[in-house]
């Protein structure tokens, strides 16, 4: 589906805002609205469900010219969360193999392009530039942190995958996996905080 | 004069690369167990509880521990009177390497050059670092070693005057600054001397020591300790939510160095800290 196919919004309330659960987590499901974006913040546990879309280093290198010439995308970004991570083969018989987060700031370069596009969320591990944190603010996006290098534990919450594009990269082609209760932790809101400084201010001795 | 043919090496290779990846070493689960009864954070305590069902799930399903397999280091202790028959070590050692990756279900994530950054497909080639030693035996080490934390490794020419107070200071300044990118806790391997090259070879030969051991020189070992005792006050804590726990390690190796330098090279290593061993 191409950019300029469907310009209107995802169907998702406006107005929901998303609460937190009794155990304290905050079910999310995708796609993302602006009011669901608003609603989190960082530190509060997420369990994400519906589609997230993979894609790493060498496929955001080929989104770029793309977005520069103006053509759309593999897929429609507007709502999406997009998970940087290279997935390790799957066993026969298994949905997936090992599947964590890589480090996100490898794509700070090429996020704030996609989140003017209406992207809605990222998810990887590791800080983001301010430029990233800016765009967040800007266009309202929200970046996950998933458990780096607990890759075993998180694909059990990955019901199917399908290659979507640019299979020719192997573990850096585009997957769209459907997720149940995926864990992560709001790391960057679109109100400006960042759990890492918090983090790291509250433990400093 | 003792004959090791080569596919006795890449059978050994295959079995530590898949082992590596699958089954996280005792000292490492050791190591978790220390952290959860300090550890104040509830976020750092919950990431520390994911890991240790992580390991169990890796090592009993067969599911690698992280999703990046990582890059073969191999290290390797040749006996000089051990003659190896059939082809190169190197070879053996790659091919051991792509049989390990492909039949293991382990990702491929070499690229052929850094340029043009097409994948190879089987993880090969490893980095190879060859030591000939005495005796009549092989030793094969493997390391996975992950990109995300390679990333953040680090090298410094110290001068002398810097002394044993600049070292430590860059050490700490190598840990901040790989902070929640690398996958903490973190272990940091240094390597102190040598030339620009050898410090850094020994920065990765140090996370080969148990986790939790002490260093054989009780002055270096002084030297451990403190840094990791104030890496952990920097609050960075397991995959930088905040937290008590930021390193589990930090091994130094140290080599005699000229009159005129002090390198200080320091790999950051992550969590999933997977090696194995084997003697032929």
């Amino acid at each position: 589906m191409g950019l300029s196919a469907d310009r209107t919004r995802p169907a998702r309330s406006p107005t929901r805002v998303i609460k937190a659960s009794p155990d304290g987590i905050k079910d999310v499901t995708t796609p993302l609205s602006d009011a669901d974006v608003e609603s989190l913040k960082s530190g509060d546990r997420v369990r994400i469900t519906g589609t997230l879309y993979t894609g790493r280093d060498a496929a955001h290198a080929r989104f770029l010219p793309l977005m520069d010439e103006d053509k759309p995308l593999p897929f429609d970004v507007r709502g999406q969360i997009i998970y940087y991570t290279g997935p390790s083969p799957a066993r026969p018989g298994m949905v997936i193999g090992s599947v964590g987060p890589t480090t996100g700031s490898r794509m700070d370069k090429y996020a704030p392009k996609l989140l003017a596009l209406g992207l809605k969320g990222m998810m990887g591990k590791g800080s983001r530039s301010m430029e990233v944190r800016a765009a967040l603010r800007k266009y309202k996006g929200v970046y996950f942190g998933a458990v780096g290098g607990a890759g075993a534990v998180l694909s059990r919450y990955v019901r199917k995958v399908e290659i979507v594009a640019y299979e020719d990269l192997g573990t850096e082609a585009i997957r769209r996996m459907e997720v149940e209760g995926f864990p992560a932790i709001v790391v960057n809101d679109c109100h400006g905080n960042d759990l890492y400084q918090e983090g790291m201010k509250a433990y400093a001795r | 004069m003792r004959e090791i043919h080569v596919s006795a090496i890449s059978d050994a290779v295959k079995k530590l690369c898949m082992d590596a990846n699958w089954d996280l070493g005792t000292d490492m689960l050791r190591a978790f167990d220390r952290a959860l009864t300090t550890e104040r954070s509830p976020a750092g305590k919950q990431v520390l509880e994911m890991l240790k069902d992580n390991a169990q799930m890796a090592r009993t399903q067969k599911i690698p521990y992280c999703q990046d397999t990582g890059f073969v280091v191999c290290f390797v202790e040749l006996g000089q009177n051990v003659h190896i028959t059939g082809g190169l070590l190197t070879d053996a050692i790659n091919t051991g390497v792509s049989q390990g990756y492909t039949e293991g279900y382990l990702r491929a994530s070499i690229v052929k050059s850094p340029f043009d950054r097409k994948n190879t497909g089987d993880n090969t080639p490893a980095v190879i670092h060859v030591d000939v030693v005495p005796g009549e035996h092989l030793k094969i080490m493997v390391m996975a070693k992950g990109g995300g934390c390679e990333n953040r490794s680090k090298y410094k020419m110290l001068t002398p005057a810097d002394g044993l107070d600049g070292v430590k200071d860059w050490i700490l300044e190598c840990i901040r600054t790989a902070g929640p990118d690398a996958c903490p806790p973190l272990i940091a391997g240094v390597g102190v001397g040598g030339t620009f090259e050898k410090a850094a070879i020994l920065s990765k030969k140090a996370l080969f020591r148990e986790i939790g051991s002490s260093n054989p020189d009780p002055a270096v070992d002084a030297i451990e300790k403190d840094v990791l005792e104030r890496a952990n006050r920097l609050g960075i804590g397991p995959q930088g939510y905040g937290g008590d726990t930021t390193a589990f390690a930090v091994h130094i190796v140290t080599y005699p160095c000229h009159i005129t330098s002090l390198p200080v090279a320091v790999t950051i290593e992550c969590h999933a800290h997977r090696h194995k061993e084997v003697t032929l």
